[in-house]
């Protein structure tokens, strides 16, 4: 898409305009995810630099915040109540995610509109419906503000994310291998394991880590089917954010970038070596 | 495992067109093929069902059972019968039209129901819950519940207990009711009895200890009075019969306006006529700024009209951010669909690891950007544009949560426009070119109508994901930034008024419900793809 060599000028200015009007905009896309990192090594309790910093005096910077996430008991609590429910409700709506999706992919499903619409459902409702919803009900059936109802209620969260990757993979899965596998005599349990989970592998992890990714985010159900016990870390995020107490919220943020830009990676991977193994692309 | 996709019908229309043989086709263990393929067909089906059927389960549990709770909360109105279930009775042939005050009949259910009530101290529940409907009611119900065990009704417990001392022994009432045909001739005494002791009972007193109440008493007058048939049934009961005609009555009516004089008020009692059914539209009325009244649905004053704005304002909102996102995503859509492949797939990176960052994160990041001391305007007062002291205000406002929530969801946007992009062909705009169209008329009438469904699926998704936000709005809103969701929010956790939360986020489900349905027919839910 270069500029061809008989452009005018109008062309030409329309042309480098453009692309600035795109670095503008990813400029929009990233920037503030960027502004967070410096700021969170601000030696001072701003959310803004200082003149130090912009100095580039090393006296402007510290890791104080970073220290303050580590000795915070707050922060801490918070940090391995999201590390205990975020990998549970991660395991059962892969767990209960991919057999669906296998079983959605299937030739021959009554009513697969329906279920899939009822499936994908928790990813459109409007969380703070499914949170207030949960909050009525699970207080009804007494699992309002325990673990186990915040684990429940994550899980039906990650679940759409699941069967949306786990059945995008399935789509170019070739079912005559397992029709291969069974004629040569492999049951029905050999053949998922040996043949066909091994191909749908990265959708599922892929699944997994966007299930992962939702529970360990979620912080407006958690607020409500949670109770103190259960603060995780967005929720007291959350709360700093609501009464602005100390910049150890960016210490965390830039943190959690960290996480995401390995999650995406890993993601980013997963697609592509899927792509290859289905013949999709030839990288 | 037998499968096949050959459709069994065809297969025997095969077989008479080739006419080779008469007769079905058998398949190899002798079955007609037909029902040998139908039964393989439903096992298939049943398979899928069966590798379904614990995720659905398990949805419907967790997910949909809740959602539909929450719907049948918002017209759920049980606790005006349940306080008060022998008023609701007396107010039945009550007509809320005349502008008279009920009769004393109904004051006297009042009167019993509001001392159990109050005992239980139910009161203030009931009160807090008509207070949504008629402001002043919660006040009124709690100094009635103090008033209500210092009437004069006691009196009558002076009376009776002048004819026969055993009369103020609980011993005497539990021996009375005991017997079937007392408590057959004195219905309502005996059901208030019952009532009476089920309560003690449940805070483990025993009920032939505790005093016997006026209120017993003044049920037992009033049945008296009526004519209760007692003869031979006990000498005490007889004697009392006869005598209770002596007796100076007490106007229960006068007891509850010296109580509060808002008794006297027709309106407060054609609010618990209007609201004593087990179901109600009020909360969904409340909702859209309207409410029932004794003659039927009638516009609430224009100040206390709010909900109509917050959703206009979401509404506007919501749109105002689709259209943003639009605008920023199509032109990096279309240099992502149109760089090399290398170069875009570098790009995209800088599309996804917004849409991989906690949200939080990104609205904190904003909330650092924005404000007064922030990013932005400490960008613009060292560039001389604006001066220290007029920094500009671009948090807790409309404008804070239509940036941040732009940012938020333009990932959303990109992601379907681009692979919709990917699809049209370059040649085309080419085409369009040789024959003789200007770049813009080959964008606007070639290419443009070509990326329409990209833009329709984002944008429904977008608009979507805007009108149900709520922790971007609650942080960088401030008052006017806020979305129906905050009320929501707020009516759950501060104002407990969760049949109006109820009301609330039903209308915004079935909003959203609508949406998801109109994309589900353009897009196809199978077709949401995520990175």
């Amino acid at each position: 898409m270069g500029l061809p060599p008989y452009a005018t000028t109008g062309q030409r200015i329309w042309y480098y305009a453009f692309r600035v009007i795109c670095g503008l905009i990813f400029f929009f896309l990233i920037a503030p995810i960027v502004v967070v990192m410096p700021l969170s090594f601000n030696a001072e309790d701003f959310f803004t630099f200082t003149p130090e910093m912009l100095r580039l005096d090393p006296a402007g910077y510290s890791l104080k915040h970073y220290r303050d996430f580590f000795q915070t008991s707050d922060w801490q609590a918070a940090m391995w109540n999201s590390l205990k429910i975020a990998p549970m409700a991660t395991l059962l709506s892969v767990g209960f995610g991919t057999l669906a999706a296998i079983g959605l992919s299937s030739e021959h499903v009554p009513f697969r509109r329906a279920i899939m619409a009822i499936l994908i459902s928790p990813m459109i409702v409007p969380l703070i419906i499914s949170a207030a919803g949960m909050y009525f009900f699970y207080s009804r059936i007494g699992l309002q503000g325990t673990y186990l109802g915040v684990v429940l209620a994550h899980a039906a969260l990650g679940i759409p994310f699941v069967i949306i990757t786990v059945t995008a993979t399935l789509v170019g899965f070739d079912r005559s291998l397992t029709r291969a596998a069974a004629n040569m005599g492999a049951d029905p349990v050999t053949t998922f394991f040996r043949v066909q989970m091994p191909l749908i592998l990265p959708g599922v992890i892929s699944g997994g880590l966007f299930a992962f990714i939702t529970s360990f985010d979620e912080v407006v159900v958690v607020l409500f089917v949670g109770s103190a016990g259960q603060k995780t870390l967005p929720w007291q995020m959350f709360i700093g954010l609501r009464e602005q107490i100390s910049p150890t919220i960016l210490a965390v943020a830039t943190m959690l970038v960290a996480i995401s830009i390995v999650l995406l990676t890993v993601v980013e991977l997963l697609r592509r070596r899927s792509e290859r193994l289905r013949g999709m692309s030839p990288g | 495992m037998t499968t096949s996709s050959t459709d069994p019908g065809s297969m025997d229309a095969q077989t008479s067109g080739n006419g080779a043989k008469p007769g079905p086709m058998l398949a190899a263990d002798g079955t007609p093929l037909k029902r040998s393929l139908n039964r393989a067909l439903r096992r298939q089906k049943l398979r899928a069902l069966m590798l379904i059927a614990p995720l659905l389960i398990f949805v419907l549990i967790t997910f949909i059972a809740p959602i539909a709770d929450m719907l049948f909360r918002s017209v759920r109105n049980e606790i005006v019968q349940e306080t008060l279930p022998m008023t609701v009775e007396a107010l039945k042939s009550w007509d809320e039209e005349t502008t008279e005050l009920p009769d004393e009949k109904v004051f006297e259910a009042a009167y019993y129901d509001m001392f159990l009530a109050a005992e239980q101290k139910l009161h203030t529940r009931l009160g807090t819950r008509l207070n949504y409907e008629l402001t002043g009611i919660s006040s009124l119900f709690r100094k009635t519940g103090r008033a209500v065990d210092r009437f004069d009704t006691d009196k009558y417990v002076d009376d009776f207990a002048a004819l026969d001392p055993s009369w103020k022994d609980p011993a005497t009432w539990a021996a009375m009711f005991a017997n079937e045909d007392i408590a057959k001739a004195l219905p309502q005494t005996a059901h208030l009895w019952q009532r009476w002791t089920d309560f003690l009972q449940t805070k483990n007193e025993d009920p032939a200890k505790e005093d016997v109440e006026p209120f017993l008493f003044t049920s037992l007058y009033s049945e008296l009075m009526a004519g209760a048939d007692v003869s031979g049934l006990s000498p005490r009961l007889e004697q009392a019969a006869g005598a209770v005609k002596t007796f100076t009555p007490v106007s229960i009516e006068q007891q509850f306006i010296d109580a509060d004089k808002d008794w006297g008020n027709h309106e407060v009692w054609a609010t618990i006529k209007t609201y004593s059914p087990a179901y109600t539209p009020g909360y969904f009325l409340n909702a859209v700024d309207a409410q029932l009244t004794a003659d039927g649905v009638s516009a609430r004053p224009e100040n206390e009209q709010i909900y109509g704005i917050l959703f206009k304002r979401t509404i506007f909102m919501s749109i105002t951010i689709t259209l943003s996102c639009i605008m920023l995503g199509y032109p990096v859509a279309w240099l992502l669909a149109n760089l090399p492949m290398r170069t875009a797939n570098i790009l995209m990176i800088l599309v996804l690891l917004p849409f991989w960052t906690s949200l939080l994160v990104r609205t904190s990041a904003w909330k650092v950007m924005l404000q007064q001391q922030g990013v932005i305007n400490d960008v613009l007062v060292w560039l001389g544009i604006i001066s220290d002291s007029g920094r500009l205000i671009m948090i807790n406002n409309q404008f804070g949560t239509i940036v941040a929530m732009t940012h938020i969801l333009l990932p959303f946007m990109i992601l379907p426009l681009y692979s919709v992009m990917q699809t049209i062909p370059p040649t085309y705009l080419r085409a369009a070119k040789s024959l003789g169209a200007t770049n813009w008329v080959a964008f606007w009438r070639v290419y443009f109508p070509q990326s329409v469904p990209g833009i329709g699926a984002g944008s429904i998704l977008v608009f979507i994901l805007a009108i149900g936000y709520y922790i971007t709005p609650e942080i960088v809103g401030g008052t006017t930034g806020t979305f129906i969701s905050n009320r929501i929010a707020y009516h759950i956790s501060s104002s407990l008024n969760w049949g109006l939360a109820a009301a609330l986020g039903s209308i915004l489900l079935a909003a959203v419900l609508i949406l998801y349905y109109a994309y589900d027919r353009i897009v196809g839910i199978d077709n949401v793809k995520l990175g």
